[in-house]
């Protein structure tokens, strides 16, 4: 660091060569290698990209896992030669085998819930909108923020390897609970599988934490002028609250899998007690698998949050500027997620209703679970308010956040359900759940994913994306959602359970066979879509309809006041003052007044 | 008011306030494994747990690091840049001292004839090896962040004037000092 700001808050004295010199927060220019630009970059701007892109790749796998298995659920009867020409024994006569299966099911969980939704989805927009949106030339620590990247890289190669093992990946369900996780006996994905996954984890969790701790002290610390915390947009606040989940509950879940791993290769007993596989007793004596899941949804509840917060952060932004007003409640919305984070971890237990939980205390998980409705509700409202009487404009980053609030009142409804464990008790493990989650957590959160790309892609690469691919992106992904998981909440309330590979034997499920072939359907087009907007993405990079203007979308937040494409360092200049709040839409007859314009004459300072 | 918040906030360097943050995340994995600990000894087959007592020798060795650290700090300020490198060095010494004698309370449950890991572990004792294992690993990272400060302080190439580096691995050493005395409480109170 050339020069450094000592605790009194005066400036340090210049220390020796440009060692360091990636904390050089200069905006002078100086050629930078391949290497240094785009491989080990301590650009916030080019790890966002990073983690976009290697999300995305996640992305692709993860969905195309999900393919696979709803082809073995669409068409149970069906054999498909070509998928034992890939996979070998995996899909011995064309059938994708019961190990295969939970194999796929597993990774695909795995994959979007940490590499893509969480990685993918924070690791992107945090790194590219907290210096943007709070005013600093980078993050409090870029060498740090580079590292997060890496470790996530690492994370990411581990797993990847992890599928070419020859007894094949991690089995066990995203949630590896033991004891089956623990026993390598128990099932091939106990393996050496189950270890790379939990060591894949360890990395990504290291990762996540690096990457919080870097947010939280930028967003806190490096504000510019006149940026105090009420006027920061939304979007930032949103990924605060993220970072502070991330940073309580992910260590919860590293001493979970510490301990895991300690029973599967040290012969401990944490998780273990009077087991018995195929014929063979084990010696373990007076473990509880029931600890494994208290530790794992500690993280894993939050984690939820960790998914869905930033999303809401982005659909947020987005619905204001094209709504071309004010959003409604701003601190309403700041205070509604700071509920959101603090019940986050009061609920955990309410994933564990049918393990035996004692009634009485999962009465108070039932309180706890259910008064989350009401910070959601808030959040509705006034996203149904900002968009009331807007002058609504409606490019794909709207329709996708408008899309996200359609999601979150239907997926947030069947929360209410699986909240009380009375009705738990019945719909637990069923589609139901699968239906639940995949709408408000995965859809809801890849439409706040798919706003954002849309909205800053002309920041991120200054260019557009094409609206026709992305508007046939949007509606096709809208209906396809519904189409695939309207349907799961039936037979779940039917009683159909997850995990199962075939359930044409089983009489009361045979009226569910046309509609799980019709979702299989509906799932492989939605997922073709998925294609197109990669494309899009890939073509628009190069070939995109060139940003002219500094605010294409006539937003009021500090990233359009850079130049169109920014170098490190963002600003060529000064970093601007802020004056206002990052609301000021169809003020005074005004269409938008940028955060750095100076209160006028006569106006109220907010 | 706000205006005189926002400054006194700016007062923190913001490498201290990550350290900060990192800190209350590292408490939050102990607090999980020390639950962890407390929900599994009410169940069956739980053994009453015993603590060498080459553990209150490293107690007494973490304590004396973390004046020695202060004392560094202290140099530091005072730009007695001798003194400071010597307490450093004693500090890492003492940090490494520290650990062997962990290790070595790990083999006394040998001679006491209780196993750690393995078949016939009991999970009471195997969470004393992961809990204070898992310590000990952040007892690593200190002292090699340790080592790699008084290796710059020894560069003659690059001189430092600032403090921030030294303050802030003495504030995680300090850390880890309060943690492993939280951790021996609380297996002294388990037992």
């Amino acid at each position: 660091m050339s020069i450094e700001t000592t605790q009194h808050g005066q400036q340090g004295v210049v220390t020796a060569p440009a060692h360091d010199h990636h904390e050089a927060h200069h905006a002078h220019h100086h050629e930078e290698s391949f290497i240094s630009k785009y491989v080990f970059s301590q650009d916030h701007k080019m790890i966002a990209k990073q983690f976009l892109i290697t999300g995305m790749i996640w992305a692709i796998i993860g969905g195309l896992f999900s393919v696979l298995f709803r082809l073995q659920l669409g068409y149970p009867e069906m054999t498909f030669p070509f998928l034992e020409d890939i996979f070998g024994k995996w899909a011995a006569g064309g059938r994708i085998t019961n190990e295969f299966y939970y194999a796929l099911v597993t990774m695909h969980g795995t994959i979007l819930v940490f590499f893509v939704l969480t990685a993918g989805l924070s690791g992107t927009f945090a790194n590219l909108l907290i210096p943007l949106q709070i005013g600093a030339r980078d993050m409090a620590s870029p060498f740090l923020n580079m590292l997060s990247y890496w470790f996530f890289f690492l994370a990411s190669v581990i797993m990847f390897a992890s599928l070419f093992i020859q007894t094949g990946p991690a089995a066990g369900g995203w949630t590896i609970y033991p004891p089956l996780s623990a026993l390598g006996q128990a099932s091939e994905g106990s393996k050496l599988g189950m270890d790379f996954w939990l060591v894949s984890m360890a990395m990504f969790i290291v990762s996540s934490l690096l990457g919080g701790l870097n947010y939280i002290s930028t967003i806190l610390n490096m504000r510019t002028k006149g940026m105090s915390m009420t006027r920061v947009p939304l979007t930032v606040w949103a990924i605060f609250f993220t970072a502070v989940l991330g940073v309580l509950s992910f260590p919860v879940l590293l001493s979970g899998a510490i301990l895991l791993l300690f029973d599967r290769n040290l012969g401990t007993s944490f998780y273990l007690s009077d087991i018995v596989v195929k014929g063979e007793i084990l010696p373990n004596e007076g473990g509880s698998a029931i600890l494994f899941q208290h530790l794992f949804w500690f993280l894993g509840h939050p984690e939820v949050y960790i998914i869905l917060l930033p999303a809401m952060g982005m659909v947020s932004e987005v619905m204001s500027v094209n709504a071309r007003k004010p959003i409604f409640g701003y601190l309403a919305m700041v205070g509604s997620m700071f509920a959101i984070c603090l019940l986050a971890f009061l609920v955990w237990a309410h994933h564990m209703f049918v393990t035996g939980l004692n009634p009485f205390l999962g009465a108070f998980f039932v309180l706890l679970t259910l008064l989350i409705a009401v910070p959601s509700a808030i959040k509705v409202f006034n996203w149904l308010t900002t968009l009331w009487r807007g002058n609504l404009r409606f490019t794909p980053p709207m329709l996708f956040a408008i899309g996200f609030v359609s999601l979150f009142i239907s997926g947030g409804l069947t929360g209410i359900f699986l909240g009380n464990s009375t009705l738990d008790l019945h719909l637990h493990d069923t589609y139901f759940v699968v239906a639940h989650f995949h709408i408000v957590m995965g859809v809801a959160s890849f439409f706040g994913m798919f706003a954002g790309v849309y909205h800053w892609f002309p920041k991120m690469y200054g260019r557009f994306m094409n609206n026709t691919m992305a508007y046939i992106h949007f509606w096709v992904t809208f209906i396809g959602a519904y189409l695939i998981f309207w349907p799961m909440h039936y037979s779940g309330l039917a009683g159909m359970p997850r995990r199962y590979t075939d359930y044409s034997n089983w009489e009361s499920f045979k009226q569910f066979a046309e509609m799980n072939r019709f979702i299989s359907t509906v799932a492989m087009v939605v997922f073709a879509v998925q294609l197109l907007f990669v494309f899009n993405f890939f073509y628009s990079i190069w070939k995109g309809r060139k940003v002219t203007s500094q605010n294409p979308w006539g937003s009021n937040t500090l990233e359009w006041t850079t130049p169109v494409n920014p170098g490190h360092g963002n600003w060529p200049g000064e970093i601007p003052e802020v004056h206002r709040w990052a609301y000021d839409y169809g003020k005074d007859g005004r269409e938008y007044i940028s955060q750095v314009e100076p209160i006028g004459e006569g106006e109220s300072k907010h | 008011m706000a205006e005189v918040m926002n400054v006194q906030r700016k007062k923190i360097h913001p490498h201290k306030f990550t350290l900060w943050v990192a800190i209350g995340s590292i408490i939050m994995m102990f607090a999980g494994l020390t639950s962890a600990f407390i929900v599994k000894r009410s169940q069956p087959n739980w053994a009453m747990l015993e603590i060498p007592r080459v553990f209150w020798v490293s107690t007494l060795v973490i304590l004396a690091s973390s004046v020695t650290i202060q004392l560094a700090v202290k140099y530091f300020r005072e730009r007695n840049m001798d003194r400071y490198r010597s307490m450093l060095t004693t500090t890492a010494v003492l940090g490494f001292i520290f650990l062997v004698l962990q290790v070595i309370g790990f083999m006394q449950y040998r001679s006491m004839d209780i196993r750690l890991v393995g078949a016939g572990s009991n999970a009471s004792f195997s969470f004393v090896l992961a809990i204070a294992g898992l310590h000990g690993l952040h007892v690593i990272g200190g002292v090699i962040a340790l080592a790699i400060i008084a290796i710059r302080s020894n560069s003659t190439r690059r001189r430092n004037y600032s403090p921030v580096p030294v303050e802030v691995a003495a504030t995680y050493w300090h850390f880890v000092d309060i943690l492993w005395i939280y951790l021996i409480l609380f297996f002294n109170w388990m037992k």
